[in-house]
């Protein structure tokens, strides 16, 4: 056979996403409870967030009946201080956390890998100064560095977001540059060089590809951990400001509300639901990804 | 190990530096106006008052020159006076972070024990209905906002059934013992007050509870997954072939061994404690460093917050180094090898 300068395509290796993806499903059977439950919330709650205005009985800011009232069959999670629905306004709720999680994950997956990627293929200089960077950013407990950085901001649920991007991109470019450079010394990698490939293309179609299945872990497993930290930010004033339906907000209100129990409880459980499912669906894609882990390890 | 212990606190100055002048870029962008919290919001029409103020606490000095004095201060241990409570802000953090530690402590105490206690019932009866009872409750902990759960907790235990006292560390109407370590708990008994310590230990349950639960899910897991490790192992198998009964297998034989891996993630966990902390101490009118960092931010006292965040990180560090040296001490390899 003869080698050409364009059989480097051929020692490329397959993506190894679609392949995880169609196992993961494959593999889902019906005793995995835990990610079908994450996946049925994980799904509810995006069609509720996506739907809710066209459907909705009450206006979440506005007055839906009495003040304070407790649970009932008009009102079945009570109403607030200011004669609001909990239940809509709970479920609103999602259209505000949900995209936060997704923005700052992005974001700060975006920044981080490309970053951390760099750091790990060209080493050196750029590699000190990028995860020295990294490690001053990891270097605080994330919810003082969140703070600092929301308060110098100023409240608001954008500032809130680029705290949280600020404070999570160094993980994950950690986390890339510990792939790019295990993926680095693999055989393909040198046969993709010899077959004479330009560099940003050995990072981006030899190299990468290969390093996504633990950031997208990651991922899914810190969907949970931003929204906590995002309501606790909102909880403690500093996040999305009344009368914003947030979650964090909305328990703020309970707790000025303290016996009404009510108030708080809908929002409370809507985090508690969304980080257990995050969790329970990193779970499975992690045993999927590896299946070292598998059995529970 | 004296060479990680050195390198670390060499690097110390300079991740100090780094967050310092983060934050201090990060202020030049602020909409609100710290003046604020100074000298109250019906004075900012008064220019007199405005210009004194400014001049006062250098709000009239260059952002350089404002960063050079920050700096200078900072290498003499000052970090300069809150706008807030117009105290030195070392002062302020000095006389707070014992409430914090006792809390922390106590949280810390109740995560490890309920953490390695269900990791246990977890390895013994892997994959059996025990099995997944004792991770979900160890995952509950860490996905339930923590602010929600002591809310919860305050109205159940406090409210509803009075088995506990509500927010704070002492009863209102008590009279708090002369402070001389700051810590409730040894005061109370230093004033040979045993009711006093009753009390601020009642007081201490729910927040530490809440706190600590939040931490089990990290502890839980991590211990699980060495001791299963251990568990395989063939000095396991010498004992139960001796005849050894399986609690002593599991407490005796295997968990001293298990806990070593799972060291390494003390440092880890403070991270959790601290930002758990940060939201109790709010729920729980919890007068240590977390309430004062909300009130800092809150009112944009610029001084206490990036004293707080650079208390935080030295916190951060000494239990990363706490982690590296409880590693080598426990295991003999490591110590050997660095």
């Amino acid at each position: 056979m003869l080698m050409g300068p364009t059989t480097h395509r051929d020692v490329r290796p397959r993506p190894r996403l679609a392949g995880a993806i169609g196992g993961f499903f494959a593999r889902l059977g019906w005793r995995q409870v835990p990610v079908m439950f994450a996946a049925v919330v994980l799904v509810a709650l995006v069609l509720v967030a996506l739907t809710i205005p066209l459907w909705t009985p009450y206006d979440p800011i506005g007055l839906a009946g009495r003040r304070l009232q407790p649970p009932s069959a008009a009102h079945w999670l009570g109403t607030d201080a200011l004669g609001r629905d909990v239940l809509v306004r709970t479920l609103f709720g999602a259209r505000y956390s949900l995209p936060i999680a997704a923005v700052v994950l992005v974001v700060a997956v975006g920044i981080g890998v490309t970053l951390g990627a760099l750091a790990g293929f060209l080493g050196g200089i750029v590699d000190n100064v990028l995860m020295r960077l990294a490690d001053i950013t990891l270097a605080f407990p994330p919810v003082l560095l969140a703070m600092a950085i929301a308060a110098s901001l100023g409240p608001g649920l954008v500032n809130t977001a680029l705290a949280l991007i600020i404070v999570w991109w160094p993980i994950y470019a950690r986390l890339m540059r510990a792939q790019v450079l295990n993926v680095k010394k693999l055989d393909h990698v040198d046969a993709a060089i010899v077959g004479g490939v330009t560099p940003a293309r050995l990072l981006t179609h030899h190299i990468m590809p290969l390093c996504w299945s633990p950031i997208f872990v990651n991922m899914t497993m810190d969907v949970g951990q931003v929204i906590l930290l995002a309501a606790g930010l909102s909880f403690i004033g500093l996040g999305a400001q009344p009368p914003t339906p947030e979650w964090g907000q909305m328990i703020a209100e309970g707790a000025s509300n303290f016996y009404c129990w009510w108030i708080a409880l809908g929002p409370g459980m809507a985090i508690f639901l969304v980080s257990l499912s995050s969790n329970f669906l990193g779970d499975g894609l992690r045993d999927v990804a590896d299946p070292r882990t598998r059995q529970g390890g | 190990m004296l060479k990680v212990v050195v390198r670390r606190l060499l690097v110390m100055p300079f991740l100090l530096l780094g967050i310092v002048t983060a934050t201090f870029l990060l202020a030049q962008f602020t909409k609100g106006n710290p003046l604020v919290s100074i000298i109250g919001a019906r004075n900012l029409d008064n220019a007199e008052v405005v210009a004194a103020a400014k001049a006062r606490w250098g709000l009239d000095r260059s952002v350089p020159e404002r960063y050079a004095i920050y700096v200078w201060n900072l290498a003499h241990g000052d970090l300069g006076t809150s706008f807030r409570t117009k105290q030195p802000v070392l002062k302020d953090l000095a006389q707070r972070l014992p409430a914090t530690l006792e809390l922390v402590i106590c949280a810390m105490i109740v995560g490890a024990a309920g953490g390695i206690a269900l990791a246990i019932v977890s390895a013994e009866f892997k994959n059996s209905l025990a099995d997944h009872v004792a991770r979900l409750v160890a995952l509950m902990g860490s996905c339930l906002p923590v602010f929600w759960l002591g809310l919860i907790a305050l109205f159940l235990f406090s409210v509803q059934t009075r088995l506990l006292p509500g927010p704070g560390r002492l009863d209102i109407r008590a009279v708090a013992p002369p402070v001389t370590t700051g810590f409730m708990l040894v005061d109370t008994l230093l004033a040979g007050n045993v009711a006093g310590f009753i009390d601020a230990a009642r007081h201490l349950v729910l927040p530490s509870l809440v706190l600590g639960w939040s931490v089990m899910g990290i502890v839980a897991r991590m211990v699980r997954a060495s001791m299963l490790d251990v568990l395989g192992q063939d000095y396991i198998t010498m004992a139960r072939a001796k005849g050894a009964g399986r609690l002593r297998v599991l407490v005796h034989h295997a968990l001293a061994n298990a806990l070593i891996p799972a060291l390494t993630i003390l440092g880890f966990t403070f991270a959790y404690l601290i930002t758990g902390s940060v939201l109790v101490e709010t729920i729980f009118s919890w007068p240590g460093i977390g309430s004062y960092a909300v009130e800092a931010a809150r009112s944009l006292d610029y001084p206490a917050i990036t004293g707080v965040t650079i208390i935080g990180g030295l916190g951060f560090l000494v239990a990363n180094l706490l982690t590296d040296v409880a590693y080598a001490a426990a295991d003999p390899r490591m110590r050997e090898a660095t």
